[in-house]
């Protein structure tokens, strides 16, 4: 942390990736005496997926179909109570206008934020697939799904990230979160969805394609989109 | 406060006359489709509201680009009265679709990318005005709302894509005579009506568009008086 700070202070403004960097470790390290945000995370998605076992009557029949959804839905609910966390902890302690008036490039707060929060992500995420893998008798563990999880995420937590900021600076704050992000990153979903159960049904690689090629185009889009944007949702 | 200016009462009287018009040429002038029958008369109102509603949401990112770039509170106006126009006319046409769905395809509603993209556009204006609710400061309300459009703006296209992904339903109906149901032959007549409905909104459209804009600046000057006032 220290090295960072110091690094950044005798070369501002240019050193962009250790900009990134620093923040990244911030989280990463707070994250890691705290463990508020992945505890959380990770009790909630098990709660999600117990819901789901009662609400759907996973036998395995219904599995076979259900599972890529059940994934989906839990990462996509998962994912604004960590985006939420995030980003109101930056705004509760000040920390943000700290981060603001760093002397970086605004766009290395956007990718440091979305670069820890894709890494709480995974973390959930890998903690998910093998519980539910040994809960429901169901082979997970597939590199194509893996790859799949990961254009998603990446996707879901860069418009996650931008819109994050914009909520917690809101009256509604968290309430606002899930609403403003699930109407637009419905493309990641449905890809995601599709190209999942694609996967674990051992489709042809041709037909799952078109779907991972949404996924990239939804990542690169948005991550461009939202690096023009955050300027502007942390002006003051 | 100031009256309306001589072109937009013009415009309102255009507007209404043309609308009388469209009416009678949707009743009158086109003649009955052998299938639907009756039915299909809906479809001129269905594909007119659905355009002004296309309108508004072109506007609405057009306006929210240009809001951020300018920095300016009228863009603002601008964008919130695209945005609203733009609900409404797509709830209208949601509505008039599921009426003509019902007797052709059997069901209100279905899971076609047409109408999904519309459904989720809707909830994505919902979000827009929720979003604005919650925001006091009018230039970050500004900032805020323009980057939500523009990120709605970027992500209903590739909903739609990726809805389409699946199959659909729902007819094209310029340019094809697939035997999909609901499609069916348009006669020179039918395109004439289609236009002229299309035309109509597109008037209508502009007219509102300036009313609304209208409100916003007024709403906006209601503001200012009332500030001086506590000063």
């Amino acid at each position: 942390m220290e090295n960072n700070q110091q690094s950044s202070e005798h070369k501002p403004a240019s050193n962009f990736l250790g900009a990134i960097n620093a923040i990244v470790w911030k989280d990463l390290a707070a994250e890691l005496r705290s463990r508020e945000l992945l505890s959380a995370m990770l009790v909630f998605t098990l709660l999600i997926i117990l819901i789901f076992n009662f609400a759907l009557e996973l036998d395995p029949s219904t599995r076979r179909v259900a599972t890529p959804g059940i994934l989906w839905a839990t990462f996509a609910f998962a994912g604004t109570l960590g985006l939420n966390r995030s980003m109101s902890v930056e705004k509760d302690r000040g920390c943000l206008d700290g981060l603001l008036l760093a002397p970086v490039d605004r766009s290395a707060i956007y990718f440091g934020k979305t670069i820890s929060n894709l890494v709480f992500m995974l973390i959930v995420e890998a903690v998910v697939l093998p519980v539910y893998s040994v809960l429901y008798n169901t082979n997970l563990f597939n590199p194509g799904l893996i790859v799949v999880i990961l254009l998603g995420s990446v996707g879901y937590v860069a418009v996650g990230t931008l819109l994050s900021s914009m909520a917690v600076q809101t009256r509604t704050r968290d309430v606002l979160l899930p609403i403003l992000l699930f109407p637009v990153v419905i493309p990641i979903l449905i890809a995601a969805v599709k190209a999942s159960s694609g996967f674990l049904q051992g489709l042809e690689l041709a037909e799952i394609m078109p779907y991972i090629n949404l996924l990239i185009v939804y990542d690169v889009i948005f991550t461009a989109a939202a690096y023009m944007v955050f300027d502007y949702v942390v002006e003051e | 406060m100031k009256p309306q200016p001589l072109a937009l009462k013009m415009l309102n009287v255009v507007s209404v006359l043309l609308f009388l018009a469209a009416l009678g040429m949707v009743f009158l002038y086109a003649p009955l489709e052998v299938t639907m029958n009756y039915v299909q008369k809906i479809f001129y109102f269905h594909i007119a509201t659905a355009w002004v509603g296309m309108l508004g949401f072109i506007a609405a990112a057009v306006a929210g680009v240009v809001c951020l770039i300018k920095h300016d509170q009228k863009w603002d106006i601008i964008e919130l009265a695209a945005v609203e126009i733009s609900l409404i006319f797509f709830l209208i046409a949601i509505f008039a679709g599921s009426i003509w769905a019902r007797p052709t395809w059997g069901t209100y509603w279905t899971w076609e990318p047409r109408l999904t993209t519309a459904a989720i556009l809707e909830m994505i204006y919902i979000a827009y005005l929720l979003l604005r609710q919650g925001i006091d400061d009018p230039d970050r309300r500004a900032r805020f709302s323009a980057v939500y459009t523009l990120v709605g703006a970027i992500s209903v296209p590739i909903t739609f894509l990726s809805i389409r992904l699946f199959r659909t339903i729902h007819p094209v109906v310029i340019g094809t005579n697939s035997a999909s149901t609901g499609s069916f032959d348009m006669t020179s007549k039918m395109l004439l009506t289609m236009f002229f409905a299309l035309f109509t909104f597109s008037i209508i459209f502009v007219d509102l568009f300036w009313h609304r804009i209208r409100l916003g600046q007024l709403a906006q000057l209601v503001e200012q008086l009332k500030l001086e006032e506590l000063q």
